[in-house]
């Protein structure tokens, strides 16, 4: 995990993620709307919940923040960066380098051991050499506690494990934003309440952004703001 | 090793079995194809190589292409003779001597000149036409294979006896003759001679064993009442592929016309090139074959693997690395199996190489004619490669343009 950002007064001005009048509507004989009309703006080292009923939007929203998916209407700002006229190459580089995800559900990769999972987005990224990207791996699964793991298969770990593998791998290339969708809602509550407290020390002690899509309202209400959706559109929670 | 690649890897390994199989289909595909190419291939060489050894690679004939101008016109520069008759023209390539000499500089090969006509042989009331050559025994020998194909006696016998002659062994058996008898031979010049049987051979082309026969040069120019001349030169060459270029210049520079051996046989020729064309087809549609196993095993291994798609998409592969990685376990199904394949290919070669057999025509056992070159590997491999890209495209093709949301919905 990487120190802080430079908290320089330029970088506290642009937000890291901006949201402008998003609209995704899904087409269709009988079109349906996910979001509309979302405006937002997400700083640098917010810890941000978004909550809502189920089919409220919420990771519809989530994923159209982390620019897997693209609005129908309105744009998504990464760091100050238009991203709506970017290339499918342009936006998947942004994801590689920028944003980090956690899903409901670790989604590792059955085949390849706990450190080879957590080296792949630095292996596409291509930045560090081999040896340095196994002990970045190594060190990002000691501090998640999950050291004497490295060599396992995903299979050989419970839930909760995994589910620190996917968030080790959410860090692999030091993004500034963690974009996590229901990332303890397969986990029992001790779990999930590990997985909590790492997301929380991302935030205060290494200066990230997390976005979490949850439903549990006692976790959102332990999060720095709650963005609220019914019916696709932010309310007042 | 490339993310990619390990990625690629990874996902034919968890379909081992069915992995195993597609390889098998490409393998036995690329196998097959390269023993068939490699026999075809034999099996027209051998062709050629009896076709060309029983023939001259360039004839020179005593005709012309055109019939030559009538002398008046050439003499006055006339456009047009009219009421001229022409001389009867003595047929024969002219002083013999010169025109040799005049090729002998230059031509990469050997010539022997010969004096070809139709004769009658006559023994004990039966007759037998035959076209009668007139050769020099040792200068033939070096532009004929016939010396392999002799049954009786011997091809330089003529060389030691003037009144000998040797014939194709269809034609005594037609004859009722045997080696050592005394023949009649008759020709159309009305001469007469008593010949004696000093050889018989046997070429496997019955026309030439049942209807030809060969004496020396002075005794065919005194039955054919044409001393001195010749009608035929034959020319056998280094490099047979240079027929064409060599006929052309012969004729250019003698005015006779010369026939290479691929214009003597321009139907065959078109023939050949017709059996490789259904021989590539054939070799095509079986690795077309294997190319819907690798079609279906990677589209298996893009259904299994959709949620791996989605989740390496949001950690940023592009579509491209998406594609690559689909495409890259067809080619790798296909590298394999073709390699595998080339090995099981020179297999059935030298196994097929090794059977031999009895043709009932010839006392000799026969084993198949196969012909190994790279050049068989090359396609055969390259096709497999080809029909496995394209199977492999397809599917990661798909695979790239899977909507990561979809499935992570789906999942959840």
């Amino acid at each position: 995990m990487s120190a802080p950002p430079a908290t320089g007064s330029d970088a506290a001005r642009v937000p890291l993620i901006e949201a402008r009048g998003l609209t995704r509507v899904l087409p269709g004989t009988v079109p349906v709307t996910l979001v509309r009309g979302i405006d937002l703006a997400i700083q640098p080292g917010e810890f941000v919940a978004i909550t809502g009923p189920s089919g409220s939007g919420k990771s519809s929203l989530l994923y159209l923040l982390g620019l897997l998916d693209v609005p129908s209407e309105g744009e998504v700002l990464v760091e100050g960066e238009a991203t709506h006229r970017l290339s499918e190459a342009r936006r998947a580089r942004m994801r590689l380098a920028s944003l980090g995800f956690v899903f409901q559900f670790h989604f590792l990769l059955p085949e390849f051991t706990v450190a080879e999972n957590v080296m792949i987005p630095m292996r596409k990224l291509a930045r560090l050499s081999r040896g340095e990207m196994r002990a970045r791996a190594e060190s990002l699964l000691a501090e998640l506690g999950l050291a004497d793991h490295a060599d396992k298969l995903p299979d050989q770990l419970s839930g909760g494990q995994r589910q620190r593998v996917a968030v080790a791998r959410a860090l692999a290339n030091e993004p500034p934003a963690i974009l996590a969708d229901e990332p303890t809602g397969s986990l029992d509550s001790k779990s999930s309440e590990q997985v909590f407290e790492i997301l929380r020390a991302l935030v205060d002690d290494h200066g990230k952004t997390v976005i979490a899509v949850t439903h549990d309202l006692d976790m959102a209400a332990r999060m720095d703001r709650r963005l609220h959706l019914v019916d696709g559109m932010l309310a007042d929670p | 090793m490339p993310l990619v690649l390990s990625i690629a890897l990874t996902h034919i390994g968890g379909r081992l079995r069915q992995s195993i199989i597609s390889v098998l289909g490409v393998m036995l595909g690329v196998g097959f194809s390269i023993a068939m190419a490699s026999l075809m291939q034999g099996s027209q060489d051998d062709f050629i190589a009896t076709l060309i050894d029983a023939i001259p690679h360039v004839e020179v004939s005593d005709d012309r292409r055109e019939a030559a101008p009538p002398p008046a016109a050439e003499r006055f520069g006339a456009v047009n003779v009219i009421g001229a008759r022409p001389d009867d023209d003595t047929r024969g390539l002219r002083n013999p001597v010169r025109l040799e000499a005049m090729l002998e500089s230059w031509l990469p090969g050997r010539m022997a000149a010969s004096l070809s006509g139709q004769a009658v042989l006559r023994y004990g009331g039966r007759d037998v036409a035959l076209s009668l050559t007139g050769i020099d025994p040792a200068t033939y020998l070096r532009v004929s294979t016939i010396g392999e194909d002799m049954r009786e006696g011997s091809f330089m016998e003529l060389a030691a006896n003037l009144n000998g002659i040797v014939v194709g062994d269809g034609v005594t058996e037609k004859l009722g003759a045997r080696l050592g008898d005394t023949i009649a031979v008759s020709t159309s010049a009305g001469a007469v001679r008593r010949l004696k049987i000093v050889g018989t051979f046997h070429t496997g082309v019955t026309q030439a064993d049942e209807a030809t026969g060969f004496t020396v040069l002075k005794t065919a120019q005194v039955l054919f009442a044409r001393p001195n001349v010749i009608n035929r030169l034959a020319i056998r060459l280094d490099d047979v592929n240079a027929a064409r270029a060599v006929a052309a210049r012969v004729e250019r520079m003698t005015g006779y016309r010369a026939t290479s051996w691929q214009e003597a046989n321009e139907s065959l020729m078109e023939v050949l090139v017709v059996r490789n064309i259904i021989m590539y087809t054939v070799v095509g549609a079986i690795l077309l074959v294997a190319g819907f196993g690798i079609f279906t095993i990677v589209s298996t291994i893009v259904h299994e693997k959709a949620r791996d798609i989605a989740i390496l998409k949001s950690l940023g592969f592009e579509q491209r690395d998406i594609r690559r990685i689909f495409l890259t376990e067809g080619l790798a199904i296909g590298a394999l199996g073709s390699v595998l394949g080339s090995a099981l290919g020179y297999g059935l070669c030298v196994g097929l190489g090794s059977l031999t057999f009895e043709v009932k025509t010839n006392i000799e056992m026969t084993s198949l004619p196969l012909a190994y070159s790279p050049l068989h590997y090359a396609i055969a491999c390259g096709f497999a490669l080809f029909s496995s890209g394209i199977a492999g495209y397809v599917p990661a093709r798909k695979a790239a343009s899977l909507n990561p949301v979809e499935i992570i919905r789906g999942a959840s």
